[in-house]
C-alpha cells in the first residue's frame, strides 16, 4: 500500500529540481528504424500486454454469468451480458455508503494534511527555526516507521476517548501520517523561496500570516495540490488502520469491505471478479481525470 | 532535495563578526526566526499525540506481558528472548529478503532498462505518444489499493476454475496446474510475481521524469564518438539519474520490509508460516492471538531494522556523492 506512496512522492521531489531541458527539442530525429528497434518496440509491447491481462480479465469476467464462466472459462468473451455480479455485490457491501466513506476520509485528509504541511513548512523553511533539520527527520518518522508500532497504543487511545471505529480516528491518524511527507516535500521547496518577493511583501507591511496566505501559497499552488492530489489516493488505498479502526459495517472504506468481504467463501468467481471491478474503478477514473494536473505539476517544477 | 543547510554563522571559524552584521534570520526580513514556532505547534503538538506517544508506548509494551484484558505486567526482556529463539519470526524476515528482490531488486533493474528503451529508443524513433502510453500501462498496478490487486491475481491463481489453471489447460499443460497460493513451495513466489507486477511501474515513471534532464546533445555527441547503446546507457543514463536510484531502493525497501496488505489479502501468511512478514506476524499476534506484548517486540524489532537500513542506505550515499566530489 505504501508503495504508491512512495512512487508519488518521489515524482514531486524529482520536480523540485528544475528540469534541464533544452529549449530546442530534436523531435524530428525519427532517422532511420533498424530492425533492432522493432525488436525492442514488440518487447515493451507484450511486456505492456502482459501487465494489463489481469484488468482484462477482471472486464470481461465481471459481466459473465458463473454458468458462463464456467462452461466457456475466463478468456472468452461473455455470451451474453451480465449484471447480476455486480448488482449483487453493489448491494451485498452498499458500495454507495463505501464509496462515501472513502471520498470523505481521503477528502478531509488531503485538505488537513496540505494546510499542516504548509504551516510546517513554512516555518522550517521560510521561518528557518532553529534545529529545523532534526524537526524534519523527527517528522519523517511518521512516514518511515511500520504502522504496526503505532497500533495498538492508538487502538487503546481512541477507544479511550471514544473514537473507535469512528472515522475521524482514522483522518486525525493520516493528517499527521501524510503530512509528514508533506512536510519534507515543501521545507525543501520553502528554503529555496524567492526572497525578493518576501521582501517586496514585507516592505509593503504585510505580516507573516498574510505573506504565508497572499504570496506563499499562491506560488506554491502548484505543488500544493500535486500533494492534495496523492495525499487523496494514498490514504483511499491505505489498509491496515482502516481495518482496525474501522470495524462496524457503516464506516468502512472500498478497499477494507471489498478484502473483509473475501473470506466470504460463498462469493462466486464472477462477483470476486465484479468486486475488483468496482475497488479499482473509482482510484482509475480518479488518476486519469487528474493525470493532467500531476504531470503539470510534475513538469512545471514547485517554485520558480 | 534535502534541507538546504543551515547558515552556520557563528559556528564556523571567523564567522562571529559576519554573524553580527547578518544574525541569523528567516527569508523575511526584519521577522526573528523564534517568531515561527507558533505555525510549528499544531503539526508538532499531533505529531506527539499520533506517533510519538505510540511509538514509545509501544517500546514500553515491548518489556510487558499484556493480553489486552488485564493491565500490562513488567517482565523485563523475555519477550525479547523469546523472539531472539523464535523460529517464525526469523522466517518472517528471511521472506522479507524475498519480498525485498520482489519489490526493490528486480524492479528496479528491470525498470532501469524500460525507462531507458521507453526514453531514448521508442520515444525518439515511435513517437512521445506511443513512449507515454506504454508507461501509463506499466503503471496501472499502482494506482489501485494493493489490496484490490491482490484480490485480482489471487482470483486469477485460484486452484479451481482460476483462470491460469484454466489457460494452462486450455494450452494443453494441464500438467503443470497448481494451487499456486495454496502450496508451500509456490506460495512465496506467486507473491514475489505479483509484487514485481505491482512495482514495476514506478521505477519507470520517476526514471523517465528523471531521464527527462538529459540534454540530448549528449547522447547525440555520443553516438558520434561511436558509443554502442550499452556503453550510453551506462555512462550517460544511469550517471544522471544516480539520485533517482537511490531514492527509488530507499524508499521501496522500506515499503518492502512494511508489506502487509497483499499477504493479508492473498495468504494471511499461509501456508503454515511459508508467507509469513514480520507486520503480518506483529498484526496476527496482537488481534488473533491477543499477545500485545509480543507483537509490540515484533514490531519494535522491525522499526529497529527499518531505521538501520535507512540510515546506512543514507551513509552509503554520503560517502558516494563526496567521492564524486572530490573526483
Amino acid at each position: 500500500m505504501s508503495t504508491v506512496l512512495d512512487e508519488t512522492a518521489e515524482t514531486v521531489v524529482t520536480s523540485a529540481r528544475p528540469a534541464k531541458r533544452p529549449a530546442t527539442r530534436s523531435a524530428g530525429v525519427r532517422k532511420g528504424r533498424k530492425p533492432g528497434d522493432w525488436v525492442v518496440l514488440a518487447v515493451a509491447v507484450v511486456l505492456g500486454f502482459f501487465i494489463a491481462v489481469p484488468f482484462l480479465m477482471i472486464l470481461i469476467n465481471s459481466f459473465k454469468s458463473p454458468a458462463d464462466y464456467n462452461s466457456s472459462g475466463p478468456l472468452t468473451l461473455p455470451t451474453s451480458l451480465y449484471f447480476d455480479g455486480i448488482v449483487a455485490f453493489w448491494e451485498r457491501v452498499n458500495f454507495p455508503e463505501k464509496f462515501w466513506n472513502s471520498v470523505f476520509i481521503s477528502g478531509l485528509v488531503a485538505v488537513f494534511a496540505v494546510v499542516l504541511s504548509m504551516f510546517n513548512a513554512f516555518a522550517l523553511g521560510i521561518g528557518r527555526v532553529r534545529g529545523r533539520l532534526w524537526i524534519v527527520v523527527l517528522i519523517l518518522l511518521a512516514n518511515m516507521l511500520p504502522q504496526e508500532v503505532l497500533l495498538y497504543p492508538l487502538y487503546f487511545m481512541f477507544k479511550e476517548v471514544g473514537l473507535y471505529d469512528n472515522q475521524w480516528a482514522v483522518i486525525i491518524i493520516f493528517t499527521v501520517i501524510q503530512s509528514a511527507f508533506g512536510t519534507y516535500l515543501l521545507a525543501s521547496v520553502y528554503s529555496t523561496f524567492p526572497k525578493e518577493m518576501l521582501e517586496a511583501a514585507s516592505l509593503d507591511g504585510a505580516s507573516r500570516w498574510q505573506i504565508l496566505w497572499r504570496v506563499v501559497y499562491p506560488i506554491s499552488r502548484p505543488t500544493l495540490s500535486v500533494l492534495l492530489i496523492f495525499f487523496f489516493i494514498w490514504t483511499w488505498n491505505e489498509f491496515l488502520i482502516p481495518l482496525t479502526f474501522l470495524v462496524s459495517n457503516a464506516t468502512q472504506t472500498v478497499p477494507v469491505a471489498i478484502t473483509v468481504l473475501q473470506g466470504d467463501r460463498l462469493m462466486d468467481v464472477t462477483t470476486t471478479s465484479a468486486s475488483a471491478l468496482l475497488g479499482l474503478i473509482p482510484t482509475l477514473v480518479f488518476f486519469l481525470i487528474f493525470q493532467r494536473t500531476l504531470t503539470r505539476g510534475i513538469t512545471a517544477g514547485a517554485v520558480k | 532535495m534535502s534541507i538546504a543547510p543551515a547558515p552556520l554563522e557563528a559556528a564556523k571559524p571567523g564567522g562571529a563578526a559576519r554573524a553580527a552584521l547578518r544574525p541569523p534570520s528567516s527569508l523575511i526580513p526584519g521577522s526573528s526566526r523564534n517568531a515561527y514556532w507558533l505555525y510549528l505547534v499544531p503539526g508538532l503538538a499531533l505529531l506527539t499525540i499520533i506517533v510519538v506517544v505510540p511509538l514509545v508506548w509501544n517500546v514500553y509494551l515491548t518489556f510487558t506481558d499484556y493480553r489486552g484484558i488485564r493491565p500490562p505486567e513488567w517482565i523485563g526482556l523475555d519477550n525479547w528472548i523469546e523472539l531472539a529463539g523464535d523460529s517464525v519470526f526469523w522466517t518472517s524476515f528471511a521472506n522479507s529478503i524475498a519480498m525485498i528482490v520482489a519489490m526493490v531488486v528486480v524492479p528496479t533493474l528491470l525498470g532501469l532498462l524500460l525507462a531507458a528503451m521507453l526514453f531514448d529508443l521508442i520515444g525518439k524513433k515511435f513517437g512521445a505518444r506511443l513512449a507515454s502510453f506504454l508507461r501509463a500501462t506499466y503503471y496501472l498496478p499502482q494506482i489501485l489499493p494493493a489490496v484490490i490487486a491482490a484480490i485480482v491475481i489471487g482470483w486469477i491463481l485460484r486452484p479451481q476454475n482460476g483462470a491460469l489453471n484454466q489457460v494452462l489447460e486450455a494450452v494443453g499443460l494441464g500438467a503443470l496446474q497448481h494451487n499456486w497460493l495454496g502450496s508451500p513451495d509456490t506460495a512465496l513466489p506467486s507473491i514475489m510475481v505479483i509484487m514485481v507486477w505491482v512495482q514495476l511501474g514506478y521505477p519507470i515513471v520517476i526514471f523517465m521524469a528523471a531521464l527527462q534532464r538529459v540534454d540530448p546533445e549528449l547522447y547525440e555527441a555520443a553516438e558520434l564518438d561511436g558509443a554502442n547503446w550499452y556503453q550510453r546507457f551506462r555512462a550517460i543514463t544511469v550517471g544522471i539519474i544516480r539520485p533517482e536510484i537511490f531514492v527509488v531502493t530507499l524508499t521501496c525497501t522500506i515499503a518492502a520490509l512494511k508489506v502487509f496488505g497483499p499477504v493479508y489479502a492473498l495468504t494471511g501468511g499461509g501456508p503454515g508460516t511459508a508467507t509469513i512478514v514480520p507486520a503480518y506476524y506483529a498484526y496476527s499476534e496482537f488481534f488473533q492471538s491477543q499477545q500485545v506484548g509480543y507483537g509490540a517486540t515484533i514490531a519494535t524489532a522491525l522499526t529497529i531494522v527499518i531505521a538501520a537500513v535507512s540510515v546506512a542506505f543514507i551513509l552509503v550515499q554520503n560517502r558516494y556523492e563526496r567521492q564524486e566530489e572530490e573526483r
